[in-house]
């Protein structure tokens, strides 16, 4: 599941000539997924033992597993991570909808897309810590200014596949809607989103992964809550065990939203199966 | 009031370009008559899909002016259906979602519009295939899907731009034939282009020659052959002779 999926990310499509056993094929999946994390859990134990590390530097998965267990039970683990999901769901909310409607207007007018092009572009070239600070002096170290920085990273991959995706719509479907008489809601809706969407999924898969990073970009920079607050913490106390706990959960959540547009991905374009 | 469901008054169209002006169509006139099949044959790439753009009302001429049953054509007309070159099916959506695109867009009821879907499908012989997505279909398939998206509008008039061009001659023949069928139980009356002239003396009541580029139209011929048509009749030397005068009329 996981290694396809990455592979559907990076657009190498990969084409199975006949389905195979639903049930057959999901236990395979999870069968694959649980050795591969057994194989890197045994490889993090062993090299943990081996290299005989202070507990700071690299402590082993056991250590890890009992501060996660006891940060999760603590509540310590949810107080944070969900100040970071409020952030991610906040930002994802307003990225996607400022990306997709500036990227439906670009694609739509070429004069538009030759006026603001160039800034939209060029703003890429300066990355999200840089301007944090700035965002932070603006609306204040809470959960705006990392709702606000976590969108502006969600913005770009997703304007630009919107783009991409309203463009490929085919101009004899366009014909076709205009021969029957469609209104341009009719047009947008039974036409534009549903052909642009597959590209548009493609676009909402990088930037969820995105969101994850703007959210801890902003809390790194100046913040009393969240997960990149606690593993930020957890370094001033020496705490790396902790640090680990904070991470795998990071790592949970972007794992999470990634398979949640997956699945929203294979029902909504099941007709490609 | 006119007599003519369709006409074309002194219609002509110019694309203008960066590379310059394109004359398409030039002072193009003809009638349609309400019943009637006509076809238009013509050189490729005389501007045939042009001229059934304009007839659509999917084109503005530069000059002159379509008239549907009397009135100035400015814009597609409910009572039009056209069938393009390609299919233009929507991928996903399935067969019977296809068919039923016209008549969402119309805003038909649904229960009206579920009723004409199943009418016109089974009209092209694809009520079996109704659930499934284009994807598995073959070219023959896909057109009759198109044709029945045509049909489930109920239109007065149907446009075909050589809707069976792409596809191998037994498959054409057959489509042909049921189109045909379906023209005389339906009542319809229908205008194809094509460049496939015994495709065309086949179906019609009248073919109109076009000119090479800018089109315009430079010979008109009745084509007198018995309605139904008998089987064979592809092979008669009345058909045969129609074919060949029109051919004798199309300038490369």
């Amino acid at each position: 599941m996981f290694i396809d999926s990455f592979s559907k990310f990076y657009s190498l499509q990969v084409r199975r000539g006949e389905k195979q056993n639903r049930t057959l094929k999901f236990s395979l999946e999870v069968a694959s997924i649980i050795a591969g994390l057994s194989l890197t859990v045994a490889v993090w134990a062993l090299a943990a033992k081996l290299g005989g590390y202070p507990v700071f530097i690299l402590p082993d998965p056991l250590t890890v597993w009992q501060e996660l267990v006891k940060a999760a039970s603590g509540g310590l683990l949810w107080y944070h991570a969900q100040a970071t999901l409020v952030e991610i769901m906040g930002g994802l909310a307003l990225g996607l909808t400022a990306a997709t409607t500036a990227g439906y207007f670009l694609a739509k007018s070429p004069l538009l897309e030759r006026l603001a092009g160039p800034y939209i572009v060029a703003s890429q070239s300066i990355p999200a810590i840089a301007i944090a600070p700035l965002l932070i002096i603006w609306f204040g170290s809470g959960k705006l200014s990392k709702v606000i920085i976590c969108a502006l990273v969600v913005f770009f991959p997703v304007l630009v596949n919107t783009i991409v995706g309203i463009r490929s719509v085919d101009d004899g479907l366009q014909t076709l809607m205009r021969s029957l008489r469609a209104s341009r809601w009719q047009t947008f809706t039974m036409l534009e989103v549903p052909a642009a969407l597959p590209v548009l999924l493609g676009g909402l898969k990088i930037g969820v992964t995105l969101s994850v990073i703007g959210a801890v970009v902003g809390e790194f920079v100046g913040a009393d809550r969240g997960l990149g607050y606690l593993i930020n913490l957890s370094k001033g106390l020496f705490n790396t065990p902790l640090m680990f706990a904070a991470l795998i959960t990071l790592a949970a959540i972007s794992l999470a939203l990634y398979l949640l547009v997956s699945g929203l991905e294979r029902r909504l374009l099941a007709w490609r199966e | 009031m006119s007599d003519f469901i369709l006409q074309a008054v002194a219609v002509s169209k110019t694309y203008y370009s960066a590379a310059g002006e394109l004359e398409a169509v030039a002072d193009i006139n003809l009638t349609v008559c309400p019943g009637e099949f006509l076809c238009i044959v013509g050189p490729s790439g005389c501007g045939k899909t042009t001229l059934l753009q304009l007839l659509a009302g999917l084109l503005p001429p530069t000059r002159g002016e379509v008239r549907l049953a009397g009135v100035p054509l400015t814009e597609p007309h409910p009572d039009i259906a056209v069938v393009f070159q390609k299919p233009h099916l929507m991928p996903w959506r399935t067969v019977r979602q296809n068919v039923l695109l016209p008549l969402q867009v119309a805003g038909l009821p649904t229960d009206e519009a579920d009723r004409r879907a199943a009418e016109a499908l089974s009209l092209v012989r694809l009520a079996d295939f109704a659930d499934v997505y284009p994807k598995s279909l073959s070219g023959g398939m896909e057109q009759r899907v198109a044709v029945a998206r045509a049909l489930a509008q109920h239109p007065r008039l149907l446009l075909l731009d050589e809707p069976f061009g792409a596809l191998d001659a037994l498959t054409r023949e057959r489509l042909n034939r049921r189109l045909l069928h379906i023209w005389q139980t339906r009542r319809l009356t229908a205008v194809m282009v094509t460049h496939n002239i015994r495709e065309a003396v086949y179906l019609a009541d009248r073919v109109l020659v076009l000119s090479p580029r800018p089109a315009t139209v430079s010979a008109e011929f009745s084509i007198d052959l018995p309605r139904p048509r008998p089987d064979g009749i592809e092979y008669s030397e009345a058909f045969g002779r129609l074919a060949y005068e029109i051919r004798q009329a199309i300038r490369e």
